[in-house]
């Protein structure tokens, strides 16, 4: 399974564990518009490291703000390996 | 007070000194042996008002010890097996310490002490040792990080809540045992309420498996056994249980929640089971003998006893005469407020006219600002039928900056096939009670968890 599609799997567990109505999940979707909260998404976080063995917010020297599920899933996918 | 008021361990031994022994897997020893003889041969009077410290690389001398030295040293220290060398010159200057009494004497060739009595089995002895002064007791605090604090406490004080524990003439000798090292407080009571309390004693040793020291537990007739939760779940996970019948069944030392007392009344349904709070500094506050978690509200208050309690800012403060009377070294901070409770730090919540242990006030986990006892979602998880114990911890996030996870383990007879329903059934009953940021993130089944040798559940992070 690519690394988007584990992602995309992680936030629907993690969606129906809390309890949260996902929109759509497209790239333009903004993460408040998910409908998690901080507490849902260090939970993915900390899934996502364990899944795919990192974690880029904690792993970067700058400082990452991802404002888009694209963006998201982008700071995955550009991690140098 | 003049010196013939002072009674000392060796003046409280009472009967039966044949029948009654104290023993560890390799020797057994009589009271009658013991006050008929001297452990630190003949030199005891050596030790007249000196500052001793008793580090004996067993349990059984430093017991023989205790009796021998009480009553005539100024102050005795009891040195726990897992003291750190690192820390010893600190403690021994702390303490005042004048000379020390090992067995292993080359330990303390190169320290600052210069009197070095050794302590071996006793050997008979013409000379019997008298009671000259009140020696202060000093004893280490079990905390996992620094140099540990030195607590003073009298005999008088350490005896306090065994009050009305004699045997009645013409009952059984009741034989005492414990998980813990006597060298700490809890192993300690019991080790005073065997020998004061007119009963024998069973000695725990860190090398022997538990399988081999229930068979000895057996064998010596123990009829009352303490230790903490986690040495009381490693008992009911072994498969030892079966052969053993204890009557009097004690936990104290971590909190003890629903599963482990409704398990302990399953495996020994004849038992007294009860928790006991007690600490090194607060000595025993109070007993539950009603099979239930937590203690009743009206416990709470002063003036009805020996033991006044209140919470303040969440926290247990206790004032007590069996409380230690101050911690002891050059930069000793205060033992108590100026009302003279000692703040316990350890967390209670009132539901229902019923005060409930929610853990320490050091080990919070801190969610996004949220706080989390890991003691809380431990008792949720314990709960369930097939785990036997767990631990909740922090783990680092770059979002709230901790999240909970969890690692639990599953009984004997667990079925491993179910591993993944059971993880399920658990998050279901976390998310039905307790708050979303107490719910585990991660669950993660490990064959074992790690106990320290206090006998307390491991806790890295706090």
């Amino acid at each position: 399974m690519s690394v988007r599609l584990r992602i995309i799997a992680a936030i629907k567990q993690i969606a129906d564990e809390q309890k949260v109505r996902l929109p759509p999940l497209t790239d333009e979707l903004t993460l408040h518009e998910t409908g998690f909260d901080s507490l849902a998404f260090a939970i993915l976080v900390a899934r996502l490291e364990d899944d795919l063995g990192v974690d880029p917010f904690t792993l970067s020297e700058d400082v990452i703000f991802p404002n888009t599920i694209g963006d998201f899933i982008g700071a995955y996918e550009n991690v140098p390996a | 007070m003049s010196p013939r008021e002072v009674f000392a361990l060796r003046d409280h031994l009472g009967t039966a000194l044949t029948e009654r022994t104290i023993s560890d897997p390799g020797h057994v020893i009589s009271l009658a042996e013991l006050s008929r003889g001297c452990c630190l041969g003949d030199r005891g009077d050596a030790l007249n008002g000196r500052s001793v410290l008793i580090a004996t690389s067993g349990q059984l001398l430093a017991g023989l010890a205790l009796i021998a030295i009480d009553g005539v040293a100024r102050r005795m220290l009891l040195c726990p097996p897992d003291l750190k060398a690192e820390h010893l010159s600190s403690i021994i200057a702390d303490a005042e310490i004048d000379a020390v009494v090992t067995d292993e004497p080359g330990r303390f060739s190169g320290c600052a002490v210069n009197l070095i009595v050794p302590v071996g089995l006793p050997q008979p002895s013409a000379q019997a040792t008298k009671t000259v002064r009140a020696t202060e007791w000093l004893m280490l605090t079990s905390g996992t990080s620094g140099v540990p604090k030195i607590v003073g406490h009298t005999l008088e004080g350490l005896c306090g809540a065994i009050i009305g524990d004699r045997p009645v003439p013409g009952e059984a000798i009741p034989v005492w045992a414990t998980f813990y090292d006597i060298r700490r407080y809890g192993g300690l009571q019991i080790f005073l309420r065997a020998i004061v309390g007119g009963g024998s004693m069973v000695l725990s040793d860190p090398g022997e498996a538990l399988a081999d020291h229930v068979v000895r537990l057996n064998a010596r007739g123990v009829t009352h056994m303490s230790g903490t939760p986690s040495h009381w779940r490693k008992l009911l996970m072994s498969g030892s249980v079966a052969e053993f019948a204890p009557r009097y069944v004690r936990l104290s030392g971590e909190i003890a929640d629903q599963a482990v007392l409704d398990g302990l009344k399953q495996a020994f349904p004849l038992a007294s089971i009860g928790h006991a709070y007690a600490s090194t500094e607060a000595g025993v506050g109070f007993a539950v003998n009603d099979g239930l978690e937590g203690f009743p509200a009206t416990l709470l208050g002063e003036g009805r006893g020996a033991v006044d309690m209140k919470v303040v800012d969440g926290s247990l403060r206790i004032r007590s005469t069996r409380a230690a009377h101050a911690y002891v070294g050059r930069a000793a901070a205060a033992l108590t407020d100026s009302d003279g409770y000692v703040d316990t730090g350890d967390m209670v919540e009132l539901r229902g006219g019923r005060y409930y242990f929610v853990g320490r006030r050091n080990g919070i986990i801190n969610v996004g600002g949220l706080k989390v006892h890991p003691e809380e979602i431990e008792s949720v998880i314990n709960g369930h039928p097939d785990v036997r114990m767990s631990r909740a911890k922090s783990r680092r996030s770059p979002i709230t900056g901790s999240i909970v996870v969890a690692e639990v383990v599953l009984t004997a007879d667990a079925d491993p096939a179910r591993a993944e329903a059971v993880r399920n059934e658990i998050l279901a009953e976390c998310r039905a009670r307790l708050a979303a940021h107490k719910v585990p993130a991660m669950i993660r089944f490990v064959p074992a968890l790690d106990v320290t040798p206090a006998g307390k559940l491991a806790r890295a992070d706090a």
